[in-house]
């Protein structure tokens, strides 16, 4: 499957839910807030949100900030 | 006496606030935060390397259940922006509370306040603990008082600059008369004696970053923060002299020969 992660289009994606792409991309769920076509995906909601072609997924952390 | 700063409930034991931006690794933002004594700390939402994954995160140093962790909306630049980061944090996050940065402009990076009031008043509306970041104007401390903001962050000086408290007067009318929520200095704190001014005025807490990663021994200069915060609440809760133009002597005139 084709998805646009982060602004970059990904190809060959195997994952069909959000929580199988975060366990695709080796990101740990905890730490991170996902968005799927601009809306945002609970946490509770991950391991069941199923992801279809095209879908843009901004996936998104804490970083150093003021 | 107990002088613990609360904010919608939450308890905070430092009045000096830091940020985690500028510094040169995950560690020496570890040991400043620690130098400063300060239990809450800044936090920016960006999007995840995907690409070049590393496996250490910000959160690996800082542990949110000693800290707390207040993200910010730096950068946008719009309303919706602004919604949508908060929210983002919120997500990632393990509390309502979000610094809500709507900015007017690059050079300055001086809040937009008219997309400020109206992030502050939805955001709240929402259920977040939102503390604006924001001008010096009483006026507009008060409208974010009144749109449900949970305490008002008036800039003491543009962003990094190390001005200091540009304004003292400002600030103290938005203490003293403008709103009764808690006010906390963000921005402009070049220095120790910026600190202890800012919290002389009457502020509740003061919020750094550049002042302290920025400094050439950024560990040292955190525990300095750390001391004028203290010492500028010492003397606010002391009540200053009032300024004379003219000398008082301290010593006795009766007895002299």
């Amino acid at each position: 499957m084709r998805l646009k992660i982060n602004g970059e289009v990904v190809d060959g994606i195997s994952a069909s839910t959000v929580q199988e792409l975060l366990d695709e991309l080796k990101i740990t769920a905890g730490r991170v807030a996902v968005e799927v076509n601009l809306s945002i995906v609970r946490k509770v909601d991950f391991g069941r949100f199923r992801l279809n072609e095209g879908d843009a997924v901004e996936i998104v952390n804490f970083v150093g900030g003021g | 006496m107990d002088d613990t700063l609360i904010i919608r409930g939450i308890e905070f034991r430092s009045r000096l606030w830091v940020g985690t931006g500028k510094y040169r690794d995950f560690e020496e933002t570890r040991k400043a935060i620690e130098a400063s004594g300060a239990d809450v700390v800044t936090v920016s939402v960006r999007r995840v390397n995907i690409i070049d994954r590393k496996s250490e995160n910000l959160l690996d140093y800082i542990d949110p259940k000693k800290y707390k962790i207040l993200p910010n909306t730096a950068g946008c630049y719009t309303v919706e922006d602004a919604l949508r980061y908060s929210r983002l944090a919120r997500e990632a996050g393990i509390s309502d509370l979000v610094k809500l940065e709507v900015i007017g402009d690059e050079k300055t990076l001086f809040p937009d306040t008219i997309g400020l009031l109206k992030a502050t008043e939805i955001l709240a509306k929402e259920g977040f603990i939102v503390l604006p970041y924001t001008t010096d104007d009483p006026i507009m401390a008060k409208r974010l008082e009144d749109a449900g903001a949970a305490a008002v962050m008036p800039l003491g000086a543009p962003i990094g600059s190390g001005l200091g408290i540009r304004n003292p007067y400002n600030i103290r009318i938005i203490i003293e008369t403008a709103v009764k929520i808690p006010v906390v200095v963000d921005a402009g704190v070049g220095t120790a004696s910026d600190a202890a001014i800012a919290m002389e005025l009457g502020c509740d807490a003061v919020l750094i970053n550049t002042g302290i990663a920025g400094a050439k021994d950024p560990i040292a200069m955190a525990a300095a923060m750390k001391h004028a915060v203290i010492a500028g609440r010492l003397a606010y809760k002391a009540g200053r002299i009032s300024k004379k133009l003219y000398a008082t002597a301290s010593s006795p005139l009766e007895g002299m020969l």
